[in-house]
């Protein structure tokens, strides 16, 4: 069984440590702070200062918001964006597929534990290794076209990664094919530890399958779905730089087909020589993610309430 | 189970049984590949992908070995233990400053601190190349393990200050009263109460540091310096002409993670339902 969620200790503890106030402190908090504070606002804190700082100079003198105009009318930075854009599509998909996955398995008593290992190993795989397999897999005479063919689908054998249209749905699949195994494993850990009675009642009253996980789990499941996607959609905005380097050889091909802005800023930062440029490009990058992490502080203060405000 | 089922109630088990199956194929497939394909010749695997290797032969693996493999495997233990001994400790102190004092301002810090956990690692990177280069630390592992203790931190802290609070207030206080000081109450009665959560927090970890290609693909720039993931990324160029190498490096490369996963899978699923946002 899957233990229950760490975060959840604090909502049934009768007391809490946090609550004591006044304590005659001998040590005090901020010793024990420091090592970990001083690391944290250097890696964070110096480097978000220092990129607002670059994103507005050109060989160390201030050009304005010259370097925000050339990134936002390259046409490569739109192609990336529009590539992240189409990946959030992905997301629905993602939500919908985990939500199946994690229902399937908590209605499933024979075999659970193996399935629920066999769904979750994709995430587990390091990308360069699942970027490295499914580029053989999906040659143009590779394994999966061999198997198409043999079985007579001649016109489904596609050009998976060399054509260009092709390549940034035959990305999603995979990003899709390793994600799945999170959405799952997060819902369906919810899943287990909600209170049985509702289910069973619904059960008795003669709800099938369908009804019974529409109407009666599938809202109460609402916040950790919404947390998913969330998370995901971060991952769609700014975490798919592997998979796009290590199937693309660092490139983003066929063409530009398979750009996205993580690539971008490492292209425009490593390749093209212009950090100014990749600079200004990450501080937008951040910027959207903000909008994100805004949207998933609030599920976060919803689903732990009593955490983090006492 | 002597449960009786109608006739629809059985159809709709076993088609669910038969969906399971497939998406466990489906999830498995890539493995499966993986794994006969370093097992077989390139002619083999060129005329018949999906069989499986009816004459095993291991020349595959004895050419990914022979090539920097081993160089590979050391450098990415050496970072990743060290980051994530470094960031374990550093947490857990941490972790224990929060969870154990209040103070004003403390809540605001946290929600910072847990707002850092989704900013994506290609912001930060362009101002800490710049820092490295400034301080000569490019292709040096002592960069690379600062940068990933700093991502990694914020989750850390997070999942054990959650933990931390928990722990009943009666116990911290008796040990008090008793005369131990604060460090001794954090080291005799709160750390050996942590030990699911720190278990959970090494896996986690551990996965995350292995797995990381782009910053170290950028702090470790000389060939000897390369880490496993680096390493395999350009490995494909350069064996494109044999498969089974390929695919035999990319078994040696999964092999340490499937090993931990079997080992560590409770722990490593109650770290990511914990509130998990770790991505690559």
């Amino acid at each position: 069984m899957i233990k229950s969620v760490p975060t959840e200790f604090g909502i049934t503890a009768p007391r809490k440590l946090g609550a004591v106030t006044g304590r005659s402190s001998r040590s005090g908090p901020f010793l024990w702070i420091l090592p970990a504070g001083m690391c944290v606002i250097l890696i964070f804190g110096y480097s978000i200062i220092d990129l607002v700082q670059q994103s507005f100079k050109y060989r160390g003198d201030w050009v304005g918001f010259e370097n925000f105009s050339l990134v936002l009318t390259d046409p490569l930075f739109r192609i990336a964006i529009f590539h992240n854009f189409l990946l959030l599509f992905t997301v629905p998909i993602l939500a919908s597929l985990s939500f199946l996955c994690a229902v399937l398995l908590f209605e499933t008593r024979k075999g659970m534990k193996f399935y629920r290992s066999a769904v979750f190993l994709p995430y587990i795989l390091p990308i360069p290794v699942i970027g490295v397999v499914f580029g053989q897999l999906l040659q143009l005479n590779g394994a999966l076209n061999s198997a198409l063919r043999a079985m007579g689908f001649e016109n489904l054998a596609l050009d998976w990664l060399g054509d260009p249209g092709q390549a940034l749905w035959t990305m999603s699949a995979i990003i899709i094919w390793k994600e799945v195994g999170f959405g799952t494993i997060l819902i369906l850990a919810r899943l287990i530890s909600l209170p049985l009675e509702t289910i069973e009642a619904a059960r008795i009253d003669g709800a099938g399958f369908f009804r019974l996980h529409l109407k009666v789990t599938l809202p109460q499941l609402k916040p950790v779905i919404l947390f998913y996607i969330i998370n995901e959609a971060i991952v769609m905005v700014s975490w798919v730089f592997n998979y796009v380097y290590v199937m693309t050889n660092g490139q983003g091909g066929p063409g530009n087909a398979t750009v996205v802005s993580e690539l971008y800023i490492y292209r425009s930062a490593f390749q093209n020589k212009s950090p100014e440029l990749a600079a200004t490009a990450a501080l937008l990058l951040l910027l959207a993610t903000l909008i994100f992490i805004i949207g998933f502080f609030k599920i976060q203060r919803n689903t732990n309430r009593g955490v983090f405000n006492e | 189970m002597s449960k009786k089922y109608t006739p629809i109630q059985k159809v709709g088990i076993t088609s669910r049984q038969l969906i399971l199956i497939l998406i466990t194929s489906m999830a498995a497939v890539p493995g499966y590949l993986m794994v006969t394909g370093s097992l077989k010749t390139q002619e083999e695997f060129l005329n018949s992908p999906w069989s499986l290797p009816l004459h095993p032969n291991f020349k595959g693996y004895s050419a990914a070995w022979n090539d920097q493999f081993p160089t590979w495997f050391r450098n990415s233990f050496f970072v990743t233990l060290l980051a994530v001994l470094i960031t374990l400790v550093m947490a857990a102190c941490a972790a224990w400053g929060f969870a154990h004092w209040k103070w004003k301002g403390r809540d605001t810090v946290l929600g910072i601190l847990i707002s850092l956990m989704v900013v994506p690692p290609v912001v930060l990177l362009i101002p800490l190349f710049t820092l490295g280069a400034k301080l000569g630390w490019i292709s040096t592992f002592r960069m690379l393990i600062l940068v990933y203790i700093g991502l990694m931190l914020p989750f850390s802290i997070y999942l054990l200050t959650n933990f931390f609070r928990a722990i009943p207030v009666s116990l911290t206080e008796a040990a008090e009263i008793d005369g131990a000081s604060d460090f001794r109450t954090f080291r005799s009665v709160v750390l050996p109460l942590s030990g699911p959560p720190l278990i959970t927090l090494t896996i986690v970890n551990l996965l995350w540091a292995w797995n990381e290609l782009l910053l170290a693909l950028v702090f470790l720039q000389s060939d000897d310096k390369k880490t496993l993931m680096v390493g395999i990324t350009g490995f494909q160029s350069r064996y494109s002409l044999s498969i089974p190498t390929i695919m035999a490096g990319m078994t040696i490369a999964t092999l340490p993670l499937f090993i931990t996963y079997i080992f560590g899978q409770r722990y490593f699923i109650t770290g990511l339902t914990a509130g998990s946002v770790k991505g690559e």
